[in-house]
């Protein structure tokens, strides 16, 4: 059987809460959710932790360890020394509800205000042709998995709640980068992305990109050519002058941001 | 009871997976307010867990491909205990459902001339897969997700408010159906953040909640998968069906401990991976069964060469039905021949580029890489089997999907019969959305033909489902809840597993027997608002439930076929291949009984030569021999 290990948790619900300290067993080759789950087993039946497929691949289990947004089933016990406390905590920038799982609420809010995918209505389903190059930019962000460690991440909204209403977050930034790169999409985002989400908060930091699970380039490939996008048909001298003197066939408007109760 | 919320719904689709996000996608569609279950956040269901891709007979990488090959495939890999109905459709609807994705936002891996991209899979006869890279659950259930929000943000501009029509109850679960004399009335549940009890009043419930993994110790299913709907079906009065037909995927890693049971997509093997020994020899050409030996390779020459080359030359044997590759591993393992963790040698790295690897299986490298230490590119990968799937499931009507109690529907992997005794890779997502979209339908049409009839759940009957849930919290002095489920896991992993015999079947039971005494006096510390072990004290009613089917079914069926292996009857049965094993509930106990099989329809069993039919069926059944 293993050695034991020191942690403190952060226990408490909305109103108040605190670090806990406990002393679990671990064993080779186990993760940080390994030891949460032990803990759970057998000294705090009751501790919340949000968790599902313990395989990196569903972005529930995002909480802070020694201050790091990170996967708690990513995240081996051998990163961290034997002989130091390993402090686990919820995201700082969601509302707690217990323990270490938070009202992430928010991301669901903002993904309903982005204009869903739209693509020629004349095309059928089975008619579409699209080429792997393509395809490839689309997908790379397809890979995101939801775990909002950006979200929690970035600066912009981390220690601004003020932020919240103008700034969509990298996260969903990233998906009007992937709807305005997919090869069938005909909507145009580039006018909202800047007024409604708020992409010029964004001073490419690049925090979101070091903590992402499955190393999607966020600021690289999908914030900063978006930035460019907007900036191309923005300032761009003859997009000016050829939206003056012709009716360009999307009617030089962005399909409108969707309205929100939130 | 003025603690329980009550709210109104024409469809309530429990489970947020691939089956119910597509049935309840149809129920919208159709006008029907509709309310999704999800017991973790949206867009978290298992679906995500599902790497290979979607089997279906689109045609694009082999134009010989059609629904009767991809029929014929199913049936084989299921070794004919499939209801053939619902085979029949699922081959022929899969493509439409992959085309209606696409048209939804979906990005599949693309061929040269655009189309949609399949690869090969165990028991496919073509490259038959819809995929992107290793993670198509993903893609899917994001699709799926996003269809939803488009859906919602219609009905913001239309109705004012995007929840109108269908709304997604994040982390809420069901633990009781209601029912108004024999038919359906709603479902009763707790919301996990807070703990308040809600009570879903609807005509129409359809189950998607997916498996049975948590029975089992070593899984790759993750802690949602506790039964729920299994046990919602037999306890409002439903049947079960074949429960004792459990899938063991062959590949999943052994090491490090804590991440046995992590699957090793199949797609390594579709994309050129082979298995091989301790002794490095490649073992799978020692495994092909009789029934199989037609259509695979006897030579690794030959098995290579179909890779490039496979309308000349047979199937490489790593490309099996998983029943089969699972057990060619295990005996591996038994005879001493295998990997230092107790697996055996799954190995890509000698076969194909390291570029090609990291294209075609980047999750895999990074999983190993992450997790074990091991570069997939240059060293091979030590698996062995793990639960995976149950084939068996509630007993539903092909074309409606509606269970034998009137409001009451299941689709996915929460439903039996589609995939009979063991399931093909790449058929479970397929199954998702044909099953699904045909679920919602079938919930959609029942709800019209009652009119404004609707039944009303009954105030006792809501009573005593809020007694049941809050007992866990009340009793005190009780055992820990996840003391019990572990040792049912234990149990279930160590007698009902991949390999039964009849005593050790009748030790489960009685095991079952006296951890069912306990399972019922567990109690839970804590409050209500987000509790997991109050929660699993709750699932592991459902858990026992199940346990106990998978038990009495494994132990009554004497041959063994697909996903249930008995090691005193070794043989398949031509007259065990007629009778469904069904379950039921009678009173608080399961009982269990033989049911005959529905004759496959004429034309279908004309897709099947006689011989390959002999191999299955008494000879009675057969067709006469001048019409083959």
């Amino acid at each position: 059987m293993g050695e034991k290990v020191a942690l403190r948790v952060w226990r408490g619900d909305a109103g108040q809460g605190g670090l806990t300290d406990y002393r679990v067993e671990a064993n080779e080759g186990e993760v940080v959710l390994d030891v949460l789950h032990r803990l759970q087993a057998t000294e705090a039946g009751d501790l919340a932790v949000r968790w599902n497929c313990k395989a990196g691949k569903c972005g529930s289990c995002s909480m802070e360890i020694n201050g790091r947004p990170r996967l708690a089933c990513m995240t081996r016990m051998s990163l961290f020394p034997p002989d130091e406390p390993i402090t686990i905590t919820p995201l700082r920038t969601f509302p707690v509800i217990r323990d270490l799982v938070t009202d992430v609420s928010f991301n669901y809010a903002k993904a309903r205000q982005i204009p869903s995918f739209t693509p020629d209505p004349a095309v059928r389903p089975g008619e579409f042709r699209m080429q792997q190059v393509d395809v490839q930019r689309s997908q790379e962000f397809r890979k995101c998995i939801e775990c909002y460690l950006c979200q929690n991440v970035c600066h912009v909204i981390r220690d601004h709640p003020e932020n919240e209403r103008p700034f969509a977050g990298p996260r969903f930034l990233m998906r009007i980068a992937e709807l305005e790169m997919h090869p069938a999409d005909t909507a145009d985002r580039r006018e909202i992305a800047q007024d409604d989400f708020g992409l010029g908060y964004c001073n490419i930091t690049k925090c979101c990109t070091e903590v992402c699970p499955e190393s999607i380039k966020i600021t690289d490939n999908a914030l900063i050519p978006m930035k460019e996008r907007v900036a191309g048909r923005r300032y761009d001298p003859l997009v000016w002058l050829g939206s003056k003197i012709t009716r360009r066939p999307r009617g030089g408007h962005d399909t409108p941001a969707v309205p929100s109760k939130t | 009871m003025t603690d329980i919320e009550r709210l109104p719904y024409d469809v309530v689709v429990v489970g947020a997976g691939g089956s119910g996000l597509r049935a309840a996608i149809e129920a919208r569609l159709a006008g029907k307010k509709t309310a999704v279950i999800s017991k973790s956040l949206f867009g978290k269901a298992h679906t995500v867990m599902a790497e290979g891709g979607c089997a279906a007979a689109m045609g694009n990488m082999n134009p010989n491909d059609n629904w009767m090959v991809h029929f014929r495939d199913t049936m084989r890999g299921g070794k004919f205990l499939n209801n053939w109905r619902m085979a029949e459709l699922h081959a022929k609807e899969a493509p439409d459902r992959v085309w209606e994705l696409e048209a939804w936002g979906a990005l599949f891996d693309r061929t040269k001339d655009g189309k949609i991209s399949q690869r090969n899979f165990g028991g496919h006869e073509y490259p038959r897969l819809a995929h992107v890279g290793d993670r198509t659950g993903l893609e899917m259930i994001r699709t799926l997700q996003q269809k939803v929000v488009a859906l919602q943000q219609e009905d913001a501009k239309n109705l004012g408010d995007p929840e109108a029509m269908i709304k997604v109850f994040a982390e809420t679960t069901i633990t009781e159906l209601m029912k108004d004399g024999d038919r359906i009335a709603g479902a009763f549940g707790y919301i996990r953040e807070s703990g308040k009890f809600v009570l879903f009043e609807a005509p129409a419930v359809i189950l998607a909640t997916g498996g049975i993994g948590k029975t089992f110790k070593v899984t790759s299913n993750s802690w949602e998968y506790t039964g729920d709907g299994h046990a919602l079906a037999l306890l409002a009065g439903a049947t079960l069906l074949n429960m004792e037909f459990v899938q063991f995927h062959p590949t999943h890693m052994v090491w490090p401990i804590s991440v046995r049971g992590l699957l090793v997509t199949e797609s390594v093997r579709g994309d050129g991976g082979v298995l091989r020994n301790s002794e490095g020899k490649r073992y799978m050409f020692n495994y092909v069964p009789d029934v199989f030996r037609a259509q695979y390779a006897e030579t690794e020459e030959e098995a290579d060469r179909w890779y490039d080359d496979p309308d000349h030359n047979r199937r490489p044997p790593e490309l099996l039905p998983r029943d089969e590759v699972a057990r060619a591993n295990n005996a591996e393992v038994k005879a001493g021949r295998g990997s230092p963790h107790g697996g055996v040698f799954l190995d890509i790295a000698s076969r194909r580029p390291a570029e090609e690897i990291l294209r075609r299986l980047p999750s895999m490298y990074h999983q190993f890489k992450e997790l074990a230490d091991v570069d997939i590119t240059k060293e091979p990968m030590e698996v062995g089997p793990a639960q995976h799937y149950v084939m068996g499931g509630v007993e539903v009507d092909p074309d409606t999907a509606s269970s034998i109690v009137p409001g009451l529907f299941a689709a996915g992997e929460v439903s039996g019969g589609m995939h009979g005794s063991n399931r093909l890779g790449g058929n479970s997502l397929s199954d998702l959305l044909v099953f699904g979209r045909r679920a919602g339908m079938g919930a959609v049409d029942y709800v019209d033909s009652l009119g404004d009839a609707r039944p009303k759940a009954s105030d006792a009957e809501l009573e005593a489902a809020r007694a049941e849930a809050l007992a866990p919290l009340e009793r005190s002095g009780g055992e820990n809840p996840y003391t019990v489920h572990s040792e049912v896991q234990q149990t279930m992993s160590d007698l009902v597993g991949i390999i039964r015999k009849e005593e050790e079947i009748k030790t489960a039971l009685a095991e079952l027997e006296k951890l069912r005494a306990r399972a019922a006096n567990v109690s839970a510390q804590g409050g209500p608002a987000y509790n997991p072990g109050w929660h699993l004290a709750l699932d592991l009613r459902n858990i026992m439930l199940i346990a106990d089917c998978v038990a009495q079914a494994a132990l009554e069926r004497q041959e063994s076929r697909g996903g249930h292996t008995r090691d005193d009857f070794p043989a398949m049965s031509p007259e065990w291949r007629k009778v469904n094993l069904i379950c039921t509930l009678d009173g608080d106990r399961v009982a269990i009984r033989r049911q005959q099989m529905t004759a496959m329809r004429e034309d279908l069993l004309e897709l099947f030569d006689r011989g390959e039919l002999k191999k299955y069926y008494t000879e009675a059944e057969l067709p006469p021999e001048e019409t083959k």
